[in-house]
């Protein structure tokens, strides 16, 4: 199938993208990489009067360093973010995240921001940007910008706290230099979407868990952060025991789907597992 | 209606399309270039597999008038004066196609993951052809297809060094 008809624009710069959405408003819908929005469009599942390509905006591409931040621009496909040297040594969870999205002519096009603001809850994005506490740059009329922590970020089923008129163009993670990642995805079949993914990130400290960090994907209609867990692992060894202790309050505050893939209690067992895998491996073990 | 202009093949071409149009689309309908096929028109199963400004892409979820100004390679244009490109030779010596629907693909994203990589391991090829799906599961011969490839790429640019002849080669595939 063919999309239905649409007017096509392609601005230069987030100036005249905005302009763009404040002109069209509803009608609009915003094309990043497109890897999620033309399949939804092939299949007529939305039909927007005009699409607004990002793809020609320079400012939003790439991945740079501000002090004590990365900041990559919403527009950097997946591929970009594998190939920075910048991400795998300061926010190495993202790297680990990406690297298990879709399957490589995927990741060639489909973008960072792109997957924020889409808000799939399946998605591998989303638990590292929370689990990295990542802010979220978003420009909104006049040149007007805020900035929105990960936290606050993802409200519901692909809903986020971009609002109407408003696009992402940052992500601003905080560097977690020398913390060991890694993401725990469990598909039944390649280039899947996650039945369930956990991010953890440890920094260890004299052969124990200083601090530690962890996302969980698809385990509610958002990602979610395991703050019980982030605490239960401080101080402990990174042994089998005491992770696997750690990790028992996993599903607080969890509310899993139940599908074909699973219902939510299996999901929920599969957190506990993951989560403790996650952890163990990222701290080395 | 927007004009476009890609170079496809080594060739350039400007056509007004509507927005809407695939590039799978504009390459088979407007441009007659059937060699990409449509199998799934889901993004899932890899057969429209293209390059883009060298890297491969699925062609049923890329928009023509996002190609506008960039560079195509596809099946088509792998051939260098009517010699099969490496990876199409392994492909015809190994038997790496039983239908023969997905090899197009199958060809242009082991040719962009040999780029990558000239020398991948088994499970290296495995999961850089994740995203292409053999529906005859001809996976075995495929894989044994771009290992010879791999082979006769790196045996060639080894002794033809930075000579003219592998650079053109080099050019093709990426």
């Amino acid at each position: 199938m063919i999309p239905a008809q649409f007017d096509y624009l392609a601005p230069t710069s987030v100036a005249d993208a905005v302009a763009a959405l404040a002109e069209h408003g509803d009608e609009a819908k915003v094309l990043a990489g497109g890897q999620s929005l033309l399949p939804i469009l092939r299949m007529r599942l939305n039909a927007p009067g005009v699409v607004i390509d990002l793809g020609r905006i320079p400012e939003l591409q790439g991945v740079s360093e501000d002090g004590d931040h990365l900041v990559i621009g919403a527009m950097t496909t997946y591929a970009a973010v594998l190939a920075s040297e910048a991400v795998t040594t300061h926010a190495a969870l993202l790297s680990k995240a990406i690297a298990t999205v879709a399957d490589p002519q995927i990741r060639h096009r489909g973008t960072v921001g792109g997957a924020l603001v889409h808000a799939d809850p399946a998605g591998d994005v989303g638990a590292p940007a929370l689990a990295l506490g990542a802010e979220l740059v978003i420009a909104g009329a006049d040149g007007s910008t805020r900035t929105v922590a990960a936290e606050d970020f993802f409200e519901d089923l692909f809903a986020t706290a971009v609002g109407e008129g408003e696009l992402l163009t940052q992500i601003r993670i905080p560097k977690h230099t020398g913390w060991g990642a890694h993401y725990e995805k469990f598909v039944r079949v390649s280039h899947q979407w996650s039945i369930v993914g956990v991010a953890a990130t440890v920094r260890s400290e004299g052969g124990s868990i200083a601090e530690a960090r962890v996302g969980l994907t698809n385990m509610g209609s958002t990602p979610l952060r395991a703050r019980s867990v982030e605490e239960a692992l401080v101080g402990q060894p990174a042994t089998d025991e005491a992770v696997r202790a750690a990790v028992a309050s996993v599903n607080d505050g969890t509310n899993p789907p139940s599908d074909l893939n699973g219902d939510a209690d299996y999901r929920k067992h599969l957190a506990t597992v993951l989560t403790r895998r996650a952890v163990l491996a990222a701290a080395g073990a | 209606m927007t004009r476009i202009t890609m170079t496809v093949d080594g060739v350039s071409y400007s056509d007004e399309v509507e927005p809407r149009t695939l590039l799978v689309q504009y390459l088979r309908e407007s441009l007659g270039k059937t060699g990409t096929v449509i199998g799934c028109d889901t993004s899932n199963c890899g057969a429209c597999t293209v390059h883009l400004d060298g890297t491969s892409v699925k062609s049923c979820n890329v928009l023509a008038v996002q190609a506008d100004g960039h560079e195509v390679t596809t099946i088509e244009g792998l051939a260098e004066n009517g010699e099969l490109h490496p990876v199409q030779q392994a492909f015809h010596e190994c038997h790496a196609l039983q239908c023969g629907y997905c090899t197009p693909g199958m060809i242009m994203q082991a040719c962009d993951v040999l780029k990558n990589n000239p020398d991948p391991s088994e499970q290296e090829i495995r999961e850089g052809l994740e995203g292409n799906l053999c529906r005859c599961t001809g996976y075995h011969n495929i894989v044994k297809a771009v290992q010879q490839a791999a082979g006769a790429m790196s045996s060639s640019s080894a002794s033809s060094a930075s000579s003219a002849g592998s650079a053109g080669s080099q050019a093709v595939s990426s």
